[in-house]
């Protein structure tokens, strides 16, 4: 059974690699007891390096938080002296994008079903493309992956005004249904890789024993390899899940007036502040915006780390 | 029947492939050589549009800047994120929770990174007013406001959130360090930085250049990052291709200009790339050859 934690799942990392320790298990051995000058000026930089990190968040939070006139008073990395939700409030159901002042929220339940149907069949797709390029060889489909996996390292602006114009032929321009397409489309390669890849680790007897016993290519898929397969489910889940949900060009590109996803709706409203800057319902609609992938982040901890090795070693 | 099935299973990759991937290169390709304006037009015009390409000072100024930003923001990525790496596996307490850390701007879209950053950097109420205010009147920190110094803020805060991916990528690489071998050349007593300096990286070079490719492909495709931070400015300072082609499209309605700028970002990227990644498959060859 191949699980999360066999080094072959890692296949471009790890091969021929006979000494290798898993990336979650953490270091070789424990920390030493003893505390030494040497010791202490590496955790005093790795804090510091976390502070780095740290601080464009902790700006963030405590700008949406404060009354306008602290801001204007300086003092931004200060705690709020009157704390305040307003600007969430404003930011979520108010403020103006272009001419329409329904705030974020629309754009955050776009966003939510372009990313759920495009996570749904983005993930399908990689998994049904993965599964039939592993067991199922047969000329040409290692040129088919070798061209989608060109298609993911190319700049997007070498493919989107021809895309643009078949959008607008079939009718697809400025629709939810076509947000899903495009990032099933450009989802694809990455997934497609994933399961590909973590499909090498499976036992080929496997295969070939349910071919012994006459089970076809569906029943195969749907009763042996896709119940193992929940690891790399949920990696590939995770990595598409925040990938479509942070795109900018292609909701600014194929979005229309009503199917706009919310990073193009933010950056909309922040175009849009003219006169007095609301700086703080400006942080606090960056914030919401980020909280989504964010929170998957946080909650899918060594799951996301797996997607960004797995998905950043491309061939 | 079960392998018709499966080659039927193929057929929406092979439609994105072809029919996505090359056939809409290939269209861009052509419609670069044609006088396309607002909408695709076939009249032949060889390299017309690449002249104008490369005669508008626009695209000068976008292509010096893609180039210095991309020199450092690569350089700075490797460098901190190799040390990161190093220094986090050396048996430290709270591995799990300092790459939580270095790692999470990585989950923040570019967009969010942008306009955080811009905010942070605002001259007036950012970092420099914060400091002034603390009563370090002469602290001066306006590079958003300073157009030969604006597309260095951008590196910062391109390297805020790229460093903890290479981070990730060379800890990986680091974590398959022959643990060993390290140990006898420290009995040897050849120092520790030593170690790290010349001996490890020719040992994750594939990691090294994994990285690279990863951080160039992300140049090349600048564009969010500049909308949302600096819109190009201040002037036409912060200018990158990828803003130019897609304005020239949708914007300018020049077609033309716009699909010869596309296929010079392409071109660029297989020409860094390539090299590349045929070098990481040379040594993992090698590495395979020896046993290693």
């Amino acid at each position: 059974m191949a699980d999360v934690d066999n080094p072959a799942f890692d296949v471009s990392l790890v091969k021929g690699d006979r000494q290798w320790r898993p990336l979650v298990e953490g270091p070789a051995g424990r920390p030493p007891k003893r505390l030494t000058i040497g010791r202490v000026a590496l955790y005093v930089i790795l804090i510091a390096a976390a502070i780095f990190f740290l601080i464009p968040a902790y700006v963030m939070i405590m700008t949406s938080i404060k009354p306008m006139d602290e801001i204007r008073a300086g003092g931004m990395l200060s705690l709020p002296l009157s704390p305040t939700i307003e600007p969430w409030i404003i930011a979520w159901s108010s403020t103006c994008s272009g001419l329409v002042c329904d705030g974020l929220a629309p754009g955050f339940f776009n966003s939510i079903k372009i990313t759920v149907l495009g996570v749904f069949f983005a993930v399908l797709a990689g998994a049904v493309t993965g599964y039939a390029m592993s067991f199922w060889k047969f000329r040409g489909s290692d040129a088919v992956f070798a061209i989608l996996i060109f298609g993911a390292f190319v700049p997007y602006q070498i493919l989107i005004y021809p895309l643009a114009r078949i959008y607008s032929s079939i009718g697809l321009y400025g629709s939810l249904a076509g947000l899903v397409v495009v990032h099933t489309m450009f989802g694809l390669p990455i997934t497609t890789l994933m399961f590909r890849n973590f499909f090498r680790t499976v036992p080929p007897e496997l295969f070939k024993a349910a071919r012994v016993d006459g089970a076809g290519f569906i029943r195969i898929f749907l009763q042996i390899i896709l119940p193992m397969s929940a690891p790399i489910v949920i990696v590939a889940v995770i990595w598409t899940a925040t990938g479509i949900w942070n795109d900018y060009i292609m909701g600014l590109v194929f979005g229309g007036r009503d199917s706009k996803p919310m990073t193009t709706i933010l950056n909309n409203i922040i175009l849009g502040e003219f006169g007095e800057r609301r700086y703080n319902v400006e942080m606090a609609a960056t914030f919401i915006t980020a909280m989504v992938p964010l929170l998957i982040y946080l909650f899918s901890g060594r799951w996301f780390i797996r997607g960004v090795t797995a998905g950043s070693v491309k061939g | 029947m079960n392998s018709w099935i499966a080659r039927f299973a193929l057929v929406p990759a092979a439609m994105v492939a072809f029919g996505v991937f090359v056939g809409c290169l290939l269209w861009t390709l052509v419609l670069s050589f044609t006088n396309s304006k607002l909408l695709p037009s076939y009249r032949w015009v060889g390299l017309d549009q690449y002249e104008k390409l490369f005669s508008s000072s626009r695209w000068a100024v976008s292509v010096e800047n893609i180039v210095v930003f991309g020199i450092w923001y690569i350089g700075l990525c490797l460098l901190f994120g190799y040390i990161l790496a190093v220094l986090v596996d050396q048996r430290v307490r709270g591995e799990a929770l300092l790459r939580t850390i270095y790692l999470s701007p990585h989950a923040m879209s570019l967009i969010v990174t942008g306009l955080v950053w811009a905010w942070f950097l605002n001259p007036q109420l950012g970092l420099q007013g914060f400091l002034r205010g603390l009563g370090w009147e002469s602290f001066s920190f306006a590079w958003l406001a300073d157009p030969n110094l604006a597309i260095y803020a951008v590196v910062i805060a391109a390297v805020w959130r790229g460093t903890g991916l290479v981070m990730i990528l060379m800890l990986a690489g680091l974590r398959g360090v022959d643990q060993e071998m390290l140990k006898n050349l420290q009995v040897d007593g050849v120092p520790k930085w030593r170690v790290y300096a010349q001996v490890v990286p020719p040992i994750v070079a594939p990691m090294i250049l994994t990285s690279v490719v990863l951080l160039a492909a992300g140049v090349i495709n600048s564009y969010d990052l500049i909308v949302a931070m600096t819109r190009g400015g201040p002037g036409i300072s912060t200018e990158v291709p990828g803003k130019f082609v897609m304005e020239h499209f949708f914007a300018r309605a020049d077609v033309g200009v716009a699909t010869a700028g596309a296929t010079v970002m392409l071109a660029a990227l297989v020409v860094i790339a390539a090299p590349l990644l045929y070098l990481r498959s040379r040594i993992s060859q090698r590495r395979e050859a020896s046993g290693g």
